[in-house]
């Protein structure tokens, strides 16, 4: 990641500043506590962290309106809870209980919520690209004025399909923020491994698609960036690319021992760009918040996250006649 | 409050591991996210790291130790100025470990079936009919619907301006604008994704592939995006959408382009496929398909394009899914079929009649849900059955029939069922070879003759 220049003196108050470290941190505690619940046996299969990229969902969330679509991969948790889904249901979803968002049935990956405008949680690298156009399609053909935040990773950057999509996306003028959470890393492979491109917010000029890097690790200047690309979209203009910079600090999922990079690469990050730790300070040399005021917003996200888990142990497993329901929607 | 440590789970299959290095040792001040040790598992090494703060009280498990379950406590943690809890008083477990899931007894619900269907006319006797061809039937059918709901559209390539690559769209355009009739970049996998997700958003979009052997491009999309969305968000949100275009073998356009998918696409919970035979099949079928609220394949076939039939002149003649039609009632054989594979099974009926042999000939118009019960109701009047598709057949819908009522109907057959299928190769260009390729009508008749013993 290149050196970014610092941001400017931000202008922001300190009700901004303290929600934006209010639900990274939540993000991340329900991430820690999700890996810890993984290592009991709690959480099967696949399970993916968000954490150490918190600042993008956060600052993007902050750019939306009421209405606003969103959809992503299977790296999904922070995205559910930046757009205000209830983390006992997310959590016992990655349990695999009857309460979770889709009753057990997706798990960590395939997760939605109607209500909040989240249209999942695709398991298939880039089939979510475009879906997001597609979303954005409905909206334009329904004249509603809203926008879709379409994320995908640097990984699924390299797909075929982000491409087709960001072609008609363009021709058709659809209101879409293509969002790439470039962690730099798709599994194991780093980016300087998988394309000679020097960026990847400069491949949607091919198509006309207008686009910026962001620091990732700044939620103000992702918010910034994220209002920047929301009044383009909702202008009619079109599309619009976001590269948001960003790191995760986890492996790929939860069995990957991240061997492709250096234990000292990662503490780097952690210690000198880690996205909450910046806000926090932000916050305490500001004099926006005390260090008793941060202790009791930890306090507050750690009971919220210690009740989702008890929920996630309470709620019962679906019953067995759940197998057969979901498959076929009634008819109208 | 000392907190047990537990062996992680490491892997979607690790149930024991080997503690290969401690990193902190007793009295070590430990923060969120330090490394706590290093875990050998089936697969890799692991760095373990550390959830919560505290001070390392005790090591239970000394580094070095192999097949250390997972949930078996390794360290206990305790807080700053708290006294190590003396051995054997056990502290409280950091979080209870999963009861193993008790056996899950058979569920009572049975796999969804199709619910018999009466065999009632698909129109009012004295009806007035009209010829019209399989295109315009669908073309009719379309319009119809587009009329009637606003949020139907129809996207893919040369629908629009062209009016359609087979024709099928024709007048659309003029009479919906480009609005509701988009001419797509030829770009299947994308704009059946843009499609899936427009109808996540609310609409409800008919996809035309040039053809179904292109879809192949875009069958992630209708299979993983489409089909198990439903399910996998637990009922929330579901894709109502129709994929549709000619399907299987054309005239002379060789491998790449003469494939039969009903198989495939049948197989898949979540979707429904239906495949049209006559032209009053095209409309009310499609019809019945554009308001279906799930992603629905449609099958039709460039060779019955063109093809005329009767259709009812009806304000609104749809015809329901699930529901099989007797083209031509007979007691001596069943033969059942679907689409083009219709034209071999009743011309083949029409020569065994000449023969003596009466042939019940089944179209079964939709493959999922499929009517069962009317085959199976067949074949115990007939005791003997033969199918017919130009699909390959290793895993062929025949095949599928031919288990179903093995299972079914055992004690009724008096003759092996015989799957009449295209041949087990890639389509060749050659016109006799290609001829071949296919089933013939008179493989459905030496069939015919093999199981009534003639």
């Amino acid at each position: 990641m290149p050196p970014k220049k610092a941001a400017k003196k931000p202008n922001v108050s300190a009700e901004e500043l303290l929600h934006h470290y209010r639900e990274m941190l939540l993000i991340r505690r329900f991430e820690e506590k999700a890996g810890q619940l993984y290592g009991m046996g709690l959480i099967g299969g696949f399970c993916h962290l968000y954490i150490g990229q918190e600042a993008v969902v956060v600052g993007l969330e902050a750019a939306a309106e009421e209405g606003d679509k969103r959809v992503t991969s299977y790296r999904d948790h922070g995205h559910m809870l930046a757009c205000g889904m209830d983390p006992k249901g997310i959590m016992a979803e990655l349990t695999g209980r009857e309460g979770g968002f889709s009753k057990g049935k997706g798990g960590s990956m395939h997760m939605f919520s109607k209500e909040k405008h989240f249209y999942g949680g695709h398991g298939i690298v880039a089939a979510q690209v475009p879906i997001g156009a597609g979303l954005a399609f409905a909206d334009k053909y329904l004249e509603n004025g809203r926008v879709t935040f379409t994320y995908f990773g640097d990984g699924a950057a390299n797909q075929g399909q982000v491409y087709e999509a960001y072609n008609m996306a363009e021709l058709w003028d659809l209101p879409v923020v293509f969002v790439i959470e470039n962690n730099q890393y798709a599994m194991g492979t780093s980016t300087k491994r998988s394309t000679k491109s020097p960026s990847y917010w400069e491949r949607g000029a091919a198509y006309g698609i207008p686009g910026e890097e962001v620091d990732g690790m700044n939620v103000l200047s992702v918010k910034e960036a994220g209002e920047r690309a929301v009044a383009h979209c909702r202008a009619g203009k079109g599309p619009y690319i976001l590269e948001i910079k960003t790191y995760r600090y986890r492996g790929h999922s939860m069995s990957d021992p991240a061997k492709y990079r250096t234990r000292e690469e990662v503490q780097k990050m952690r210690d000198e760009r880690d996205p909450i730790e910046q806000v926090r300070d932000m916050l305490l040399t500001g004099k926006h918040a005390t260090e008793d005021d941060l202790k009791a917003i930890d306090k507050e996200i750690k009971g919220i996250v210690n009740e989702a888990a008890e929920f996630s142990k309470e709620s019962p497993e679906p019953a067995l006649e759940e197998l057969w329901t979901d498959i076929y929607a009634e008819e109208a | 409050m000392a907190t047990e440590i537990l062996m992680p789970a490491l892997s979607p299959t690790m149930e024991e591991g080997t503690l290969a290095k401690w990193l902190v040792k007793e009295g070590d001040t430990i923060s969120s996210g330090d490394i706590l040790a290093e875990i050998e598992t089936d697969k890799a090494t692991m760095e373990f790291e550390a959830v919560d703060e505290g001070v390392m009280g005790k090591i239970l498990v000394p580094e070095g130790t192999e097949g250390v379950a997972v949930n078996t406590a390794i360290a206990i943690m305790v807080e700053e100025g708290e006294e190590v809890p003396a051995a054997g008083a056990a502290p409280a477990p950091a979080a209870e470990a999963p009861a193993p899931a008790a056996a899950a007894a058979p569920s009572e619900a049975a796999a969804p079936v199709a619910t018999p269907v009466e065999q009632s006319p698909d129109w009012p006797e004295g009806t007035e009919m009209k010829s019209t061809t399989v295109r315009e039937a669908l073309r009719d059918a379309m319009a119809e619907e587009m009329r009637g709901d606003e949020h139907v559209f129809l996207m893919g390539e040369e629908v629009a301006e062209y009016q359609g690559a087979y024709k099928i769209s024709q007048g659309l355009l003029d009479e919906f604008g480009a609005k509701r009739v988009i001419d797509t970049p030829i770009t299947e996998h994308g704009f059946a994704g843009i499609a899936t997700g427009a109808a996540f958003g609310g609409l409800r979009p008919i996809v035309e592939f040039m053809t179904f052997n292109f879809a192949m491009q875009a069958i992630d999309h209708i299979i993983n995006s489409a089909a198990k969305t439903l399910y996998m968000s637990g009922g929330q949100m579901g894709a109502p959408m129709v994929f549709r275009g000619p399907n299987g073998a054309a005239a002379r356009v060789g491998a790449q382009h003469s494939q039969d998918y009903a198989a495939w696409y049948m197989q898949i919970p979540g979707l429904k496929v239906a495949m049209p035979y006559s032209a009053a099949d095209a409309k009310g079928l499609l019809k019945t398909a554009i308001r279906d609220n799930n992603p629905v394949i449609f099958l039709e076939n460039e060779i019955l394009y063109g093809r005329s039939f009767d259709v009812p002149v009806m304000d609104d003649f749809t015809i329901p899914f699930g529901k099989a039609k007797i083209e031509r009632a007979g007691d001596d054989v069943t033969i059942v079929s679907f689409g083009i594979g219709m034209t071999y099974a009743l011309e083949a009926a029409e020569k065994l009649a000449e023969d003596g042999i009466n042939a019940e000939v089944i179209n079964l118009r939709t493959l999922r849900p499929m009517d069962m019960p009317t085959v199976l109701e067949s074949v115990r009047k007939t005791n003997r059955l033969v199918t017919v598709e130009e699909g390959w057949p290793q895993g062929s819908v025949g095949g599928y029939i031919a288990s179903t009522v093995m299972q079914e109907a055992f004690d009724y057959l008096d003759a092996p069922i015989i799957t009449c299928t295209g041949k087990d190769v890639p389509m060749p260009y050659a016109a006799n070879l290609e001829k071949h390729a296919l089933v013939t009508t008179a493989e459905v008749i030496e069939a015919v003759k093999k199981v009534t013993y003639r």
